[in-house]
């Protein structure tokens, strides 16, 4: 009998469909965290989320193979379509034959999954570069609108590297936001955020920066495909080298403001592309 | 004269320098202090610009002025040029506000050479002990080292930086004395021994001393100005590996000489900067460092410049027909890497997946190998690529066709470049 299993989401919530479907003896069709509205013919059953069920999983699959169990977390985080199904399957298949497998890359089971963390991976050090912070009040903010779930791996990147400053870091296509103060930092949901725009003197850092990146270019040397197979376009959207003009304007100056207390809406429109081509389709 | 006119021009007068990485630290946080430099080993590019090159450092000059007049140089005394200097604090400044902002990974520090080299490096140890222990930035900094610095300054310089580089720029004696008369071979090649010695005794001592200072912890490199002077790829790359054996150098550079000035013995104005010669120089250079091939393998005196149809490694192969094809499931890693197609990753993927059983082509492609420049040179399980057939010609075509689309465009009129330019 064919049965898709509705958790709600997390990946305790996966890892307590996994038991489940051992405990019950079936194998599930497919997976519905009740984001996308998944609509089927086939049952479907609500699995609870139990934090034991799902550590004992951990726990075996651990004991199997260490590399395995960083291969389902990061495996959950990414966008790869149908990802429950796929690591359901890696999961069954280390159970089954134990963790031989894993060595060879081009097994069917493993590679799409392999594939998609790489991407998450790639991804992730892409970001460490690409991601721009803004000064606000002694804050610093960003934004970002990338395929996979990068907020929690990249979190450690920026969490390390600015240990003592005040950031958050917002992530446009999962509407997820990180925020750090000195010793601590979370990750929550975040329906909705639109950066302020600048002061005088973030302003001007940022015309510094511009400036800075149109000059270091050799004219002679001219090569946009380079550029684009390096930096893809889609990360262009949030990085400051490409803003519209207003992104340079301070709050301030005539010319920019609709109003002294209206929550941004300026900034935002600075971004070329604005109806944020990569967010809603994700996967490729 | 405002920070945003100073940066412009200093800016603008930096870009020709090849180098920016930020590869090689391991500095984690400290507390109380700004940054680390352990994105990841290989490094982290911030950004791209227009030119397709990574921008991981805030590049720029300390100052243009210049008494140095190399002829090659957008910054010689001689060229009516606008010059800057940047204070110590304006340089400080921008760094640590970019460091902030995620716009870059640290500072690349360079020098037009100001009153005497001396006096120069003074200046830039006082600009980096500013931004080092004043405001306490933890980040990476890339210095240069300016030949005919004395050596208690380079030593002083070097435990300020991550990264310490000497720029040889033309590749032979006889191009420094036509080109850039006020540098010797020898006062470039001192203080490039000087920081290797005191890299390796920076190492014996941390082994003793958990703390004890670390000196150009990322190494030091160098660069080398391809196109112009009439220097052959077999030459330049002999340098190359003659710089990685007995300077221990963590990279050599190739800048594309752009032509900057109109002069009897550099190439023409018009001349476009030879980015295919650099592109082949830079894939050869990864050969030597990775995958046990050596110069005189490459070329030889025969043979002094690279094929501009295809890569080093390509065209090492198809002159070594008779050692392949290559039996993957059984072929040592060094032989593995010997095969076109095949790079340190994907190598390192057939030698963990042969050991789960036996490899056929289906899973070649699975494991990361270009398959369309590999196709010709291996076998697995006994088999080649179903239905390829071919003959020595027909693999030079293919692999032509296979790189074509990955070089720059305007190759067609390159080519001509490869004649070294009409000096006389």
């Amino acid at each position: 009998m064919e049965v898709i299993y509705r958790y709600d989401g997390s990946f305790d919530g996966f890892l307590s469909c996994v038991f489940d479907s051992y405990a019950q003896r079936e194998i599930p069709a497919g997976f519905d965290s009740g984001e996308d509205g998944v609509f089927s013919l086939f049952d479907s059953r609500t699995v609870p989320t139990d934090p034991g069920h799902a550590a004992r999983v951990l726990r075996k699959v651990t004991a199997l193979s260490p590399e395995a169990a960083v291969l389902l977390r990061r495996g959950f985080l990414t966008c790869l379509p149908e990802k429950e199904l796929c690591l359901f399957r890696l999961t069954a298949k280390l159970l089954r034959e134990g963790p031989g497998f894993l060595r060879d890359r081009s097994d069917e089971t493993l590679c799409p999954v392999v594939k998609a963390v790489q991407h998450l991976n790639g991804e992730v050090h892409l970001l460490k570069g690409f991601v721009r912070f803004s000064e606000l009040g002694g804050v610093l903010g960003g934004e970002i609108e990338p395929k996979n779930r990068v907020l929690p791996v990249l979190g450690g990147h920026f969490c390390a590297r600015f240990h003592n400053e005040r950031f958050f870091l917002y992530d446009r296509t999962h509407r997820e936001a990180l925020f750090h103060v000195p010793g601590r930092s979370v990750i929550r949901p975040l329906a909705d955020f639109q950066m302020a725009p600048p002061d005088e003197a973030e302003a001007r850092y940022r015309l510094l920066w511009k400036r800075f990146y149109d000059t270091i270019a050799i004219k002679e040397r001219e090569n946009p495909r380079l550029r684009m197979t390096h930096m893809p376009k889609r990360y262009w959207g949030t990085m400051t080298e490409f803003q519209g003009e207003d992104w340079f304007r301070p709050r301030s100056s005539p010319a920019g403001v609709s109003g002294p207390g209206a929550p941004a809406g300026i900034s935002a429109p600075g971004t070329p592309p604005p109806p944020s081509p990569s967010a809603p389709g994700s996967g490729p | 004269m405002d920070v945003l006119e100073k940066l412009t021009i200093l800016t603008d007068a930096a870009k020709y320098d090849a180098a920016c990485t930020s590869s090689g630290g391991s500095r984690t946080a400290k507390a109380g202090m700004i940054g680390n430099t352990s994105t990841s080993t290989a490094g982290c590019c911030h950004t791209f610009s227009a030119d397709g090159r990574c921008v991981t450092l805030l590049k720029v000059l300390l100052t243009n002025r210049c008494i140095y007049d190399c002829k090659y140089c957008v910054n010689r005394r001689s060229n009516e040029t606008r010059r800057a200097a940047f204070t110590p604090e304006e340089l400080a400044d921008l760094t640590i506000s970019f460091y902030r902002r995620n716009y870059i990974e640290g500072l690349f520090l360079s020098s037009g050479v100001f009153r005497s080299p001396d006096y120069t490096t003074e200046l830039m140890i006082r600009a980096l002990s500013l931004l080092r222990e004043t405001h306490r930035f933890n980040g990476y900094i890339h210095a240069k080292a300016i030949p005919g610095t004395s050596p208690e300054l380079v030593e002083r310089l070097g435990f300020l930086a991550d990264r310490l580089s000497v720029n040889i720029e033309l590749p032979s004696e006889a191009g420094l004395k036509t080109l850039a008369p006020d540098k010797t071979k020898g006062a470039i090649l001192a203080p490039m021994r000087q920081i290797q010695t005191r890299n390796r005794q920076s190492r014996e001592e941390l082994v003793k001393f958990r703390h004890a200072p670390r000196f150009a912890p990322a190494g030091q490199s160098t660069q080398l100005i391809v196109g112009a002077t009439r220097d052959t790829d077999f030459r330049i790359l002999r340098l190359t590996q003659g710089l990685y054996d007995r300077y221990g150098l963590k990279r050599v550079f190739y800048s594309a000489y752009v032509p900057v000035v109109e002069h009897a013995l550099l190439p023409a104005r018009d001349v476009k900067p030879p980015l295919l010669r650099e592109h082949r120089l830079y894939q050869a250079d990864w050969l030597l460092r990775f995958y046990g091939f050596r110069a005189e393998e490459l070329l030889d005196e025969g043979n002094q410049d690279f094929d501009p149809r295809v890569d080093p490694k390509c065209s090492w192969a198809l002159a070594h027909l008779d050692a392949f094809p290559v039996e993957v499931n059984t072929a040592a890693y060094e032989t593995l890497l010997r095969i076109p197609g095949v790079g340190l990753t994907s190598a390192r993927r057939i030698l963990s997946a042969r050991r789960v059983g036996p490899l056929h082509i289906d899973n070649l492609r699975r494991l990361g190998v270009v398959m369309k420049r590999a196709q010709y040179f291996l076998t697995a399980s006994g088999k080649m690529a179903e239905g390829l057939r071919f003959t020595p010609d027909s693999v030079l075509r293919g692999l032509v066709a296979a790189e074509r689309p990955l070089l720059p465009r305007q190759e067609g009129v390159q080519l001509s470049l490869f004649d070294p330019p009409g000096t006389a």
